[in-house]
């Protein structure tokens, strides 16, 4: 009888009404804040999607009469860039491409190997170094670029020497593999970060079973070491491919003209202070730099956080 | 025939002394058990013997061989870790013929072996599975295999029923000292559980703040260095004398 009572119905239903209401607190305040994020992307996808003539003097927030990719056209392969030859940005994707590429695969490749170092094959001084290495990453984009540009210059007169002496420079003063090395070098205390504190926790038995199993130094790296990491490569390739994608300073410092990369060209679209300023060209060329990071969250993301916790708590 | 012999082995971590000078030999075939309390320097004896760690004095040989600045791999030894210690990324196969394709043994060769240790130790089913998949007795299986199947002249045990629960514990202790008794080979094996080490050994050590306490004939260890007994047993000296 008493159980009957106990079950019965007013109190369980004011308990189902509380969360009905605090669930549409929570989705609505959720929807609202996404809103919030998702506004600029739509009013730059629909004024991508707009004629000029509907961009200047219709609404923001109108939908396109008669949505066409004619701008997105004219940004990748028509669009004059600031005073170069080369039409549209498609270039200077390329050049993005080239250089963030191997930045992104040397500088996770170097940091792996640091954080293996550091690790399992300690040396007398081995915090100190980590120290140092981390101190890297609390320096600051502009306080390096004087230095930077010295040790570059030193490259482009050697490059010159060897187009002398042979006739080919090996990359040397070269604009894309100057950058490479700049993001290489600036990425490596934030890699070496990852793939330390990663590793600190990969069970030290595993490197000694290899060890007694006869594999060596780069054996146990490549064999039991980088297999089991999966979840900081992801972590590390998401943060340097963004970073050094987004990067301006650099990109803006030491490349210039046509090897600029995409960013520095997305500037000199927008900011050109020649004819009219076709919004609905510069909105397309936005989508198309910011498109590959938005691709590599998209595919990777979902390990990105499992990554950033792998390592916090045990097993 | 004494076939492992440790001599005035000393082993130092900066000033610390953790092994002060032992003296141990093991007849071949034989079942050594090191024994004591936490801390007393017996996984880094076993570690000193596989290599892993350095030595600063005193010499190790296996045959009359001395070994002591021998890279693990070189000395001819297995070990079995606590936690396995089994590469996740590879199949239970993969695993065990690690240590061959290191030493470049021929795929054809590699794969019989794996086959015929894993037949005596009842894998075969779980070849093509990872680690993960697996259970804690069955992982503790597969390192013993991996183990095995390199045919190593010492086998290491590093506490490697540790991680099981109490009746596997028991099932595992059995199957080791079977598989000591079938295929006569000689090991080294460290724990703290005394029942293990009477049950398992043909000869105790008993280690107490890096020394070595006599080794014994296994009726009498269990008061040795007043490490062991369940509950643990104050010792004191003392004298009789027997009146008439």
């Amino acid at each position: 009888m008493s159980a009957v009572d106990l079950s019965a119905v007013p109190p369980r239903r004011m308990r189902t009404s509380q969360s009905v209401i605090t669930r549409v607190v929570i989705y609505g305040l959720l929807i609202f804040f996404a809103m919030i994020y998702l506004v600029p992307l739509i009013v730059m996808v629909m004024t991508s999607l707009k004629p000029l003539d509907e961009v200047t003097g219709g609404n923001m927030f109108a939908l396109p009469k008669s949505p066409s990719f004619a701008s997105w056209i004219r940004a990748w392969g028509e669009a004059s860039i600031g005073v170069s030859d080369t039409a549209g940005i498609s270039g200077y994707f390329m050049n993005s491409i080239k250089m963030v590429v191997p930045a992104v695969l040397i500088s996770t490749l170097l940091g792996a190997l640091n954080g293996y170092v550091l690790t399992k094959w300690r040396f007398p001084g081995h915090k100190l170094v980590f120290g140092m290495m981390l101190f890297a990453c609390f320096i600051p984009f502009q306080s390096v670029i004087i230095p930077m540009a010295v040790i570059l210059g030193l490259l482009g007169r050697i490059g010159n020497q060897l187009i002398d002496a042979t006739g080919v420079s090996f990359g040397f003063g070269n604009p894309t593999v100057n950058l490479v090395l700049c993001h290489v070098v600036y990425g490596l205390g934030f890699t070496t970060l990852f793939f330390r504190n990663y590793y600190e926790a990969f069970p030290t038995e595993l490197v000694k079973a290899a060890m007694i199993d006869g594999a060596d130094f780069f054996q146990i790296f490549r064999r039991v070491l980088l297999p089991n990491s999966m979840p900081i490569i992801i972590v590390t390739v998401i943060y340097q491919f963004t970073n050094i994608w987004n990067d301006f300073l650099f990109g803006s410092t030491f490349a210039a003209g046509d090897q600029s990369p995409m960013t520095v060209a997305l500037n000199n679209l927008v900011n050109t202070s020649t004819g009219v300023v076709e919004y609905n060209v510069n909105m397309a060329a936005a989508i198309i730099a910011a498109a590959p990071t938005l691709f590599v969250y998209v595919v990777a993301g979902r390990y990105f956080v499992r990554g950033l916790m792998a390592g916090a708590v045990k097993g | 025939m004494v076939f492992l012999e440790i001599k005035r082995l000393r082993k130092r971590f900066g000033t610390l002394e953790v092994l002060k000078g032992i003296d141990l030999s093991l007849e071949k075939g034989g079942f050594l058990v090191l024994i004591g309390p936490s801390g007393c320097g017996k996984s880094t004896l076993l570690g000193t013997i596989a290599g892993l760690e350095s030595i600063s004095a005193g010499e190790i040989r296996i045959e009359g061989q001395q070994i002591n600045d021998l890279h693990p791999s070189k000395r001819d030894i297995a070990m079995v870790f606590q936690s396995y210690a089994l590469y996740p990324n590879m199949t239970v196969a993969e695993n065990m013929a690690f240590g061959m394709e290191m030493r470049g043994v021929p795929k054809a060769e590699r794969e019989k072996a794996v086959a015929e240790v894993a037949k005596t130790l009842q894998l075969e089913h779980l070849l093509k599975r990872r680690p993960s998949q697996l259970s804690g007795g069955q992982r503790q299986r597969v390192a013993m295999g991996r183990a095995l199947v390199r045919k190593p002249r010492v086998f290491l045990f590093d506490e490697p029923l540790s991680n099981l629960d109490a009746k596997l514990r028991v099932d595992m202790r059995v199957e080791i000292k079977r598989l000591h008794q079938r295929t006569g080979a000689t090991i080294v094996y460290v724990t703290h559980d005394q029942i293990e080490a009477m049950t398992l050994a043909t000869q105790i050590a008993v280690l107490k703040d890096g020394e070595l306490q006599e080794p014994r004939d296994r009726r009498e260890t269990a008061p040795a260095g007043g490490a062991a007994g369940c509950p643990h047993q104050r010792l004191r000296s003392g004298r009789y004398q027997v009146s008439n």
